[in-house]
């Protein structure tokens, strides 16, 4: 389904692997974290990580594309 | 009158003043509005958007969940923020189709790719069945904060009365354009409301954040983790998977996704608007506050528990900024919901069933549905009996149900056929209808199955049949197809 030079689109997965996955093990009150139960702040944690996850994929996913434009570019000019 | 129904009164002539001001300046139609000549920018969208998406539910609601339930509430925070990676892969190739044809509404969308009428009546009614618990809820927080910031001189029915009358007028003499210039004062109102409270109120009743949780975690053990059954593991991870697949298959939201200029536009914003919703994290602060200061409020009250821990720990003056700042969070998203089931209903339903109905005639049956619409909802608000997070997880078990043949119609050669679209669509919502009409639960159906399974949110149980009945029926009717 995902084409190689796609493939770091699969790095938006992470942070929802992280929150729903990681939510079995992360039930728990203590230890508490800058005064958050142990839930809450692993949730807040991964919703922080959200954003700069996102901004990286969109980082990627417009060098593939520049990459693409110019390899097209290329198989023109020959 | 008291200085906060003084402050809210205020906020609610500033909403339609502003309303009226945007009428005067432009004639714009409804098609103009929505789509908004597809050239809206990512500051823009990202607003629109958030006007939407922060409504009384995240205000009230969530903090009633958080003083009610503890940490089940937690899954609010969830799942937006996984809707909105969800959104970076979803909303480019939904823009692609609907500005390549054109499209204004989210039945559009349907009739167009399946090229079938029918598909687009029941989109439409589909729709506009989510949307009125969406609505009612909208009309039980505005009940509630009229009515608390009364100091007990309005009951909650004639609060709720009063709201349904401010929301008709609104909506009748401000069209959309009054919602979008609210929504801006709006947004910043309670973003500076909910984060304000969120930081004083648990330094005011427990001298801070770790000494709050501490003391509840020491009252009610168990509170602010997921328990082992009811709203366990299983239903927390199945209702934030509903609630993020669901999020943008509202019709509102879904084709305000049609105004932005490119294709980056939602790349930007999914970038963006994860850090947006932390503004939930200040709301559970104020519900777990409230738990420590105002305790005993069980059932629906537990939704009032923000108004009266503020009520008791600031000013009259304060309390009616609060509650403006409510009113606004109710009144904007209210009358885009408002005005969408009656748009829906007037143009994509009516409009389909009798074509020689003219543009004018649509808009004026569209008009006259508005009051009705509201007073409906208005009686549905006062009679039924639950807090607003079922509501709005009733109204998303519905819209949900819209996916599966909106992911399979994206693909050049859409993967499913029109009779399967409709029959998946119809599986899903008759599952959702027959449960929720009937009382029942899983727990019930199944006594002896383990928790994992009988916790599972119905919404996704539906969501899994209404995808199999899709394909099956598509391959079915793809064969006679070819057959014949």
């Amino acid at each position: 389904m995902v084409r190689p030079a796609h493939l770091h689109r699969l790095l938006a997965a992470l942070p929802t692997l992280l929150m729903l996955g990681g939510v079995p093990f992360a039930n728990r009150v203590e230890p508490y974290v800058f005064g958050l139960p142990f839930l809450l702040a692993w949730i807040v944690g991964c919703v922080v990580i959200t954003g700069p996850v996102m901004a990286l994929v969109r980082v990627l996913d417009r060098r593939a594309e520049r990459a693409a434009g110019a390899a097209d570019d290329g198989a023109h000019r020959r | 009158m008291n200085p906060a129904l003084l402050i809210i009164a205020a906020a609610g002539a500033l909403a339609l003043t502003l309303g009226l001001l945007a009428r005067r300046g432009r004639a714009m139609t409804l098609e103009q509005w929505t789509v908004g000549g597809r050239g809206f920018g990512a500051l823009f969208v990202f607003l629109l958007m958030a006007g939407e998406i922060y409504t009384t539910f995240t205000f009230l609601g969530g903090s009633g969940w958080a003083y009610g339930k503890g940490g089940p509430a937690f899954y609010i925070l969830c799942y937006g923020t996984l809707a909105f990676s969800l959104s970076y892969f979803l909303l480019p190739a939904v823009w692609r189709i609907a500005t390549r044809l054109g499209l204004h509404s989210q039945a559009d969308f349907f009739t167009r790719r399946y090229d079938s009428r029918a598909l687009g009546v029941v989109v439409s009614l589909v729709g506009v069945t989510a949307i009125v618990p969406y609505l009612v809820l909208q009309l039980k927080g505005l009940g509630i904060i009229v009515s608390e910031a009364s100091y007990g001189a309005l009951p909650v029915s004639p609060a709720v009365w009063m709201s349904v009358v401010v929301l008709v007028i609104y909506v009748i003499v401000s069209g959309v354009s009054g919602s979008a210039w609210t929504a801006v004062v709006k947004d910043v109102l309670i973003l500076a409301v909910a984060v304000t409270i969120g930081l004083l109120l648990p330094w005011r009743v427990s001298g801070g954040l770790g000494p709050m949780f501490a003391t509840i975690a020491r009252d009610h053990p168990g509170f602010l983790t997921l328990p082992a059954r009811g709203m366990s593991l299983s239903w927390f991870i199945s209702t934030v998977l509903l609630s993020a697949l669901g999020f943008y298959m509202w019709p509102h939201t879904f084709a305000s996704s049609y105004t932005a200029r490119s294709e980056d536009v939602f790349r930007k914003n999914a970038v963006v608007m994860p850090l947006y919703q932390l503004v939930l994290l200040f709301v559970f602060f104020t519900g777990f506050a409230a738990l420590v200061r105002v305790p005993g409020l069980t059932g629906s009250a537990a939704d009032l528990s923000l108004l009266r821990i503020c009520k008791l720990e600031f000013a009259p003056w304060a309390v009616g900024v609060i509650g403006a700042a409510g009113v606004l969070t109710a009144l904007v998203p209210g009358s885009m919901l408002l005005m969408t089931a009656c748009t829906i209903l007037a143009k994509n339903v009516a409009g389909t069933l009798s074509p020689s109905l003219d543009e004018r005639s649509i808009g004026r049956l569209a008009r006259t549905l508005v009051p009705a619409v509201g007073i409906g909802a208005a009686l549905l608000a006062l009679h039924g009996g639950s807090t607003l997070v079922p509501l709005l997880l009733l109204g998303y078990s519905f819209v949900t149900q819209l996916l599966p043949s909106l992911l399979a119609s994206l693909p050049e050669r859409p993967r499913a056929t029109a009779p399967g679209a409709m029959a998946g669509i119809l599986t899903g919502v008759t599952v959702v209808a027959a449960v929720q009409l009937s009382g029942t639960t899983l727990p019930k159906l199944f006594p002896g199955w383990p928790a994992a399974i009988t916790d599972l949110n119905i919404g996704v149980v539906a969501l899994a049949l209404n995808v199999v009945v899709m394909l099956a029926v598509s391959t079915i009717t793809r064969r006679v197809r070819a057959a014949a």
